[in-house]
C-alpha cells in the first residue's frame, strides 16, 4: 500500500519504537501533524517554544538512553530548535530533530519561512540529511536514528520539504541498515588494553577520572567492578556523576574547576590516570601544562578525536567503555597480579588527609538561607534517589557537589554548552518518560525566565515537577566571576524587577512557595514531596546572595591551585 | 609540516561543506582542495593539502575520519607518494622575440602551449606545485595575464591504493 510521506514518518516512528514526539507545528509540516492526528500510538507533546521541544527530547534521552525525537517547522521553528540541538551536541546525547522545509521547488528562492536548516545546523550536529525523495524517506530516517544512537552518540537532524510529506510511495520499515563510510569501533586495541593493564597494576598513586561517556554507554557496573578491584579512587566530571556511586569510599568527588579539593589534588599527584570516558574539557583540567604533572595517563574512549585533543595521552584506547573495561577485568583476573598494596595505603592515607579540609564546608548557623543547606535537605528527603535536572549557573554547580547520584542518569544537566533554559524543559522530559518517579528542577531566577513558559506545558499535561528556584537576585555565576576577578563591578549582574514567582506559578495553574528563612526549608520540601506529590510546585527560595561556589580553580591555574572557601 | 591528505567522500550533496566547514570551524587552514567523482560515481575523492603541527595534522585527520560521509582517507605524505598539479596559463606573447622567449621556457618545463593568438600565448604545465611556482618564477612578471591551478592531486607510490 502507499503511504504518504506524512504517514510514512508516522509509521516509522512508531516501528522503530518512538513514544514521544516533542513538537510545535507550522506550515511546513502540516501534512506531518494531519497524520499525526489520523493516529494514537506515537504521543505528540506540545510545547511552548521549540528550544524547549529539542530540551524536553535531551531531557528524555539522558534518562533513558533512547533517542529524543523532536518535530519542528521550517525557518523560525528549525532557527529555535538550534540552541537545544547544540546542546545536545555537546555533551553527546542522542537525538534525532525532524524540521519541515518548505517545498523542494521552492528551496533556495528565499520561500516563505525558508532556513537552510542543513547549513545552519551541520556545525552542531553529528550528521544531517536533506531528503529530497519520498523514497529515500523511510530510509533516512532509520540512519539517523542508526547513527545518533551508535558510536558516541549526537544529535541528527532530517530536513524533510514539505512536498516530500505529500508524496506517496510504498512503505516498508527498514529494519537494519549498514554504511560504507559510518561504522563505530567499540572493541579495544588488544595490544594497547595489554599495556594499559600494566600500567594500572604498577601503579603508586593511581587515579579513575570517568565521565559522560560511562553514562552513555550505561557502563557503571563494569566501572564498578573495575574500581573495587584495584580499590583505586575515583573522581568524576560532573557529566560523568552517578556514573560510580557518590557514597562509595572509594568516590572523591567531581574534579576540575568546582571539583573537591581532595579530586583536584590527587589528580595533581597521581602516577597513572585512568581517564575512562571523560574528554578532558578544559573546566576539567585547567592549566593543561599543569594538568597532571606526575601521570602516565590512559585514556579510553569510543571517539578516537577525543584522545589527544587538549591533554597527550601515553597509551589511547579506542572503544566503548563496557568493552574495554571487560577485557582489562579479565587480563587483570588472569594475571594473578594485584595492585601494590603497601603504596595504595599510603596514597589513601594521603587523600584522606585532604579530605580533613572539608572543602565543601558552608556556614551553618546563618541566618539566611544557604543554597547548599536546600540541596542537602533536598537529598535527605529525596533519599536520593530523585531525577534531578539543573539549569547553569552556581545552583548547577552547588547541586553536582550535594546531591550526590548514586546511580547514572539521575543527573541532567547542560555541561558543554551551559545552557541556561534547559533545566525546566529537560525536566518535562525526564517525567515523560518516568511518569512515577520524582523529577526535581533545580535552577535559579535568571535560567528559570529563559523557558518560563513551559509552565503552561506542565499543566497541559499534569506534570508534577518540583521546581526548586535558589533565587539569589543575581546572575550568581557571573557575580562570583565578578567579585573574584572584577573588583566587585558587578555589571549587569544584578537581577531587577523579578516576578513574584508565587504568583506566577499560580497564574499557570500551578502550587507556588516562597521560602525565606533556614528554619521552613525542611518543611516546605517535605509538603511539596508529600501534600502536592500530584501537582507541580515552584518553590521560591530566597537564598544568601553573597554565596559563592567553592573550592574554585581560576582560569589558567593548575587544578592544585584551588581558592577555598 | 605540509601533508596531503586524500579523501574517499560519499558523492553526495554537502559533503563537500562539510569538509570545507570542519576547517573553518576548527581554525586550520586549507591550501588547496581538489575534488570530483572517481570510477565509482557514488564516491568522490578529494585531495587536501593542508599545514600544521603533528598534533593539528592528527586532529584533522581524525575529525575528516568522523564525519559521517567519509569512506576513507589516507595521509600521503606519510609514505612515497606522486603530487601533481596542472596548470594554465595565459601570458603576452607579441612581439617574435617575446614568443620564442615564452616558448623557450616552457619547453624547459615541459609545458605544452594549447592556445595562441597575435598577442598571446596559453600554456599547460603538470609537476609537483614547487615547478609549477617554478615556472611562474622563470617567466617575466609583466607577461603573465592569468593563472589557474588545478590544486594538487595525488596517489601513493607502487601496490598502496586508498579504495574501498
Ligand atoms: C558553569 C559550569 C561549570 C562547570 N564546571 C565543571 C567542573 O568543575 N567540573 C567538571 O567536571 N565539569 C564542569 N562543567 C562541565 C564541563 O563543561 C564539561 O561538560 C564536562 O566536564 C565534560 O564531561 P566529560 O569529560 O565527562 O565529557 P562528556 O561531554 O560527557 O563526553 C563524553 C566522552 O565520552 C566519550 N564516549 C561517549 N560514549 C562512549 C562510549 N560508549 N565508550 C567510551 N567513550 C564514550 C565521548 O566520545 C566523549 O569523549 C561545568 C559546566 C558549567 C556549565
Ligand atoms: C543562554 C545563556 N546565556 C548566558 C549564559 C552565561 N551565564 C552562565 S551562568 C549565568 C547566571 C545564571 O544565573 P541564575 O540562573 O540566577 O543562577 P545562579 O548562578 O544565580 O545560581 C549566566 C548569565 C549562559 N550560560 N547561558
Ligand atoms: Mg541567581
Amino acid at each position: 500500500m502507499e503511504l504518504s510521506g506524512a504517514e510514512i514518518i508516522v509509521r516509522f516512528l512508531h516501528d522503530e519504537g518512538v513514544e514521544h514526539l516533542f513538537g510545535y507545528p507550522g506550515g511546513a509540516v502540516l501534512h506531518i501533524y494531519d497524520a499525526l492526528y489520523r493516529q494514537d500510538k506515537v504521543k505528540h507533546i506540545l510545547v511552548r517554544h521549540e528550544q524547549a521541544a529539542t530540551h524536553a527530547a535531551d531531557g528524555y534521552a539522558r534518562s533513558t538512553g533512547k533517542p529524543g525525537v523532536v518535530l519542528v517547522t521550517s525557518g523560525p521553528g528549525a532557527t529555535n530548535a538550534v540552541t537545544g540541538i547544540a546542546t545536545a551536541y555537546m555533551d553527546s546525547i542522542p537525538m534525532v530533530v525532524l524540521t519541515g522545509q518548505v517545498p523542494t521547488s521552492l528551496i533556495g528562492n528565499d520561500a516563505f519561512q525558508e532556513v537552510d536548516s542543513v547549513g545552519i545546523t551541520r556545525p552542531c550536529v553529528k550528521h544531517n540529511f536533506l531528503v529530497k525523495d519520498v523514497k529515500d524517506l523511510a530510509i533516512t530516517l532509520k540512519k539517523a536514528f542508526y547513527i545518533a544512537q551508535t558510536g558516541r552518540p549526537g544529535p541528527v537532524v532530517v530536513d524533510i520539504p514539505k512536498d516530500v510529506t505529500a508524496n506517496r510511495t510504498k512503505y516498508v520499515f527498514p529494519k537494519t541498515v549498514s554504511m560504507r563510510s559510518y561504522n563505530p569501533v567499540v572493541k579495544g586495541h588488544t595490544g594497547q588494553i595489554k599495556r594499559a593493564v600494566g600500567l594500572i597494576l604498577g601503579a603508586k598513586r593511581p587515579m579513575l577520572y570517568t565521565g559522560g561517556g560511562v553514562v552513555l554507554n550505561d557502563a557503571s557496573r563494569q566501572l564498578i567492578e573495575f574500581a573495587r578491584l584495584l580499590g583505586y579512587p575515583v573522581t568524576n566530571t560532573s557529566m560523568g556523576l552517578g556514573g560510580y556511586p557518590a557514597t562509595d569510599k572509594q568516590f572523591v568527588g567531581m574534579l576540575g574547576m568546582h571539583g573537591t579539593y581532595e579530586a583536584n589534588m590527587a589528580m595533581s599527584h597521581c602516577d597513572v590516570l585512568v581517564a575512562i570516558g571523560a574528554r578532558f574539557d578544559d573546566r576539567v583540567t585547567g592549566n593543561v601544562q599543569k594538568f597532571c604533572p606526575h601521570a602516565k595517563i590512559i585514556h579510553i574512549d569510543i571517539d578516537p578525536s577525543s584522545i589527544s585533543k587538549n591533554v597527550k595521552v601515553d597509551v589511547p584506547i579506542v572503544g566503548s567503555v563496557e568493552h574495554v573495561l571487560k577485557d582489562m577485568l579479565k587480563l587483570i583476573k588472569e594475571s594473578g597480579e594485584v595492585p601494590d598494596g603497601e603504596a595504595l595505603a599510603k596514597w589513601w592515607q594521603q587523600i584522606n588527609e585532604w579530605r580533613t579540609k572539608d572543602c565543601l564546608k558552608y556556614d551553618k548557623t546563618s541566618e539566611l538561607i544557604k543554597p547548599q543547606y536546600v540541596l542537602e535537605t533536598l537529598y535527605r528527603i529525596t533519599k536520593g534517589d530523585a531525577f534531578v535536572t539543573s539549569d547553569v549557573g552556581q545552583h548547577q554547580m552547588w547541586t553536582a557537589q550535594f546531591y550526590k547520584f548514586d546511580k547514572p542518569r539521575r543527573w541532567i544537566n547542560s555541561g558543554g554548552l551551559g545552557t541556561m533554559g534547559f533545566g525546566l524543559p529537560a525536566a518535562m522530559g525526564v517525567q515523560f518518560a518516568h511518569p512515577k518517579a520524582n523529577v526535581v528542577c533545580i535552577t535559579g531566577e535568571g535560567s528559570i525566565q529563559m523557558n518560563i513558559q513551559e509552565l503552561s506545558t506542565c499543566l497541559q499535561y499534569g506534570l508534577p515537577l518540583k521546581i526548586i528556584c535558589l533565587n539569589n537576585r543575581f546572575l550568581g555565576m557571573v557575580r562570583q566571576w565578578q567579585e573574584f576577578f572584577y573588583d566587585k563591578r558587578y555589571s549587569h549582574s544584578y537581577m531587577e524587577s523579578l516576578p513574584d514567582f508565587v504568583k506566577l506559578a499560580e497564574a499557570y495553574g500551578h502550587v507556588g512557595m516562597q521560602i525565606d528563612k533556614p528554619a521552613d526549608v525542611e518543611a516546605a520540601l517535605k509538603e511539596a514531596f508529600t501534600k502536592h506529590k500530584n501537582r507541580l510546585v515552584f518553590m521560591n527560595f530566597i537564598t544568601d546572595q553573597t554565596e559563592n561556589v567553592y573550592p574554585m580553580v581560576p582560569a589558567g591555574a593548575g587544578l592544585d591551585e584551588m581558592i577555598l572557601v | 609540516m605540509r601533508h596531503i591528505i586524500s579523501i574517499l567522500i560519499e558523492n553526495e550533496a554537502g559533503a563537500l561543506s562539510r569538509v570545507a566547514g570542519l576547517f573553518s570551524a576548527r581554525g586550520y587552514n586549507i591550501e588547496s582542495l581538489t575534488v570530483a567523482p572517481t570510477e565509482d560515481a557514488s564516491l568522490s575523492r578529494m585531495t587536501l593539502v593542508t599545514r600544521g603541527s603533528d598534533d593539528i595534522i592528527e586532529q584533522i585527520t581524525k575529525q575528516l575520519n568522523k564525519l559521517v560521509d567519509v569512506v576513507k582517507l589516507m595521509d600521503l605524505t606519510e609514505g612515497p607518494h606522486i603530487e601533481r598539479e596542472m596548470m594554465l596559463i595565459k601570458v603576452r606573447a607579441a612581439g617574435g622575440e617575446q614568443r620564442d622567449e615564452v616558448k623557450r621556457m616552457a619547453d624547459i618545463f615541459r609545458g605544452r602551449i594549447i592556445d595562441v593568438t597575435d598577442t598571446t600565448y596559453t600554456i599547460e604545465v603538470t609537476g609537483d606545485s614547487t615547478k609549477l611556482d617554478g615556472f611562474i618564477q622563470a617567466l617575466d612578471k609583466g607577461l603573465i595575464l592569468e593563472t589557474v591551478r588545478s590544486g594538487v592531486m595525488g596517489i601513493p607510490r607502487g601496490e598502496k591504493a586508498l579504495r574501498i
